[in-house]
């Protein structure tokens, strides 16, 4: 397909490899976190890590956004559903994710919950029609790329007066999970970002301008192919060695300085900060997710139905949290893959094809074992 | 999730959408996030929606910086 293949073309990827090995400075470590689950996809299907020098480090960061969403908020979905009689629709990644009492999505549609997989916002909302007399709740995931589509399904059930829509809102920020990297004690050094490719087409590029200004990290943002991902490297390696620290943008072709401001707009106009947001792995973090406005709490689910969140701990093997802090690998939990596989997930990042532990499990377990 | 791919617009619908194709299949897609877009052009596709026009000026002389790379290193 035109303008994906183009990217995954394996000379250019072999010629770019050789670019950025002769850029190394002897001596020298690079360590770079891909802030984002598409990339850490990426860069173990194409086996990115074995065409670079050893000296360059890439580090999974928390930016997979069923993986960073704690076990209570699953949770609350499942109440819903189970408890509440609601029709939860929810995208597919969610469904298998451990929650409390050794249930997830998948299992309580098993009890009996009426738990339906969704493509699109839009089908929640024809779902909403099609019973008017059932409560329909849209289980709301993801970083900036998929806040928009929300916006736009509440716009619409404002707009037709829909009373049997709501939304279970766990959209978060990009930006914030940075700063909540780069202020964990004792954290990762890191000497760069690879930015994200498509929450920046959203958000733009300025977003990322205080990481070199006030900590000094370049960033480098990276469309989603492995060229890209090995463009943005060698981007950062030449900024690191010459001691710039700027946002540069490798993804030109999606993405400016400003954004898309007419989803930005939508956002704004139905979402609004929470005071604070907890994150597996990172805390409660302030300022780093979103809820409806008050002019919207009618669709708001956890107005609507009063299912707080409760914060529940993780699997006590789990290394989750340390790995979305890009504390540890994957193999370094002593459950992955024995215990812990994507049929049987312990942990989140287990579940998604963008989770670090799922990634490594498909396609860099023989290599590093090698 | 994040995962988004570009796409060929085809058709214009009402309603704001439109009829992409993603590697010979059909789709209808949202373009309620994006502005002026008219068939031919390529969107970026993530859940539905269009969330971005690709730049196609922009993406060739992407391909070409990398080509121009490889063949410094002889490739
Ligand atoms: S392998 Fe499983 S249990 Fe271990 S950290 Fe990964 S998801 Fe958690």
């Amino acid at each position: 397909m035109k303008y994906i293949d183009d990217f995954r073309d394996g000379a250019l990827a072999r010629g770019l490899a050789s670019a950025i090995a002769a850029e190394v400075q002897p001596g020298r470590e690079y360590r770079l976190m891909e802030f984002c689950g598409g990339h850490t996809h990426a860069i173990s299907r194409y086996g990115i890590a074995d065409l670079l020098p050893p000296s360059i480090r890439l580090i999974h960061g928390p930016g997979c956004p069923v993986c960073v969403l704690p076990i209570g908020r699953i949770d609350q979905a499942i109440r819903l559903a189970l408890d509440r009689g609601a029709i939860l629709c929810t995208y597919a990644d969610t469904l298998r994710v451990p929650a409390s009492g050794k249930l997830t999505l998948q299992k309580a549609k098993a009890q009996g919950a009426d738990v339906r997989m969704i493509y699109s916002t839009a089908d929640a909302l024809a779902i909403a029609r099609a019973q008017p007399g059932r409560e329909v709740v849209f289980l709301a995931i993801g970083f900036e790329t998929t806040t928009p589509p929300t916006a736009v399904a509440v716009i619409q059930a404002a707009a037709e007066g829909l009373k049997n829509f709501s939304v279970l809102c766990n959209h978060v920020l990009t930006p914030a999970a940075m700063h909540a990297i780069l202020n964990v004690a004792q954290g990762v050094r890191l000497d760069g970002f690879i930015g994200p490719a498509h929450v920046s087409t959203v958000i733009g590029s300025a977003p990322y301008e205080p990481f070199p200004r006030d900590y000094g990290k370049p960033v480098v943002i990276a469309g989603f192919e492995p060229l890209d991902v090995m463009r943005a490297i060698q981007m950062l390696i030449r900024q690191i060695n010459e001691g710039r620290a700027e946002v540069e943008n490798e993804f030109t072709r999606a993405v400016t300085r400003a954004g898309n401001r007419k989803a930005q707009v939508l956002v704004e106009r139905v979402f609004e900060l929470r005071d604070a947001f907890e994150w597996r792995g990172l805390g409660t973090v302030p300022h780093s997710a979103l809820r409806l406005r008050d002019e919207y709490a009618r669709f708001d689910a956890e107005r609507k139905f009063a299912v707080s969140y409760v914060a529940v701990p993780d699997h006590k093997a789990c290394e989750c949290a340390a790995i979305l802090r890009g504390e540890k690998r994957p193999e370094e939990c002593k459950i992955f893959a024995t215990a812990c596989t994507p049929e049987t997930p312990i942990g989140s990042c287990m579940v998604s094809s963008e989770g670090a532990c799922a990634a490594h499990y498909s396609y860099g377990r023989f290599r590093s074992a090698a | 999730m994040c995962l988004a791919m570009p796409a060929l617009v085809v058709e214009l619908c009402d309603n704001d959408e439109a009829v992409v194709d993603l590697d010979g299949v059909k789709k209808r897609i949202s373009l309620a996030l994006v502005e002026e877009v008219a068939v031919g052009d390529y969107v970026i596709l993530h859940v539905g929606y269009a969330l971005q026009k690709l730049d196609i000026e922009e993406a060739e002389a992407t391909l070409a910086l990398f080509r121009q790379l490889a063949a410094e290193q002889g490739g």
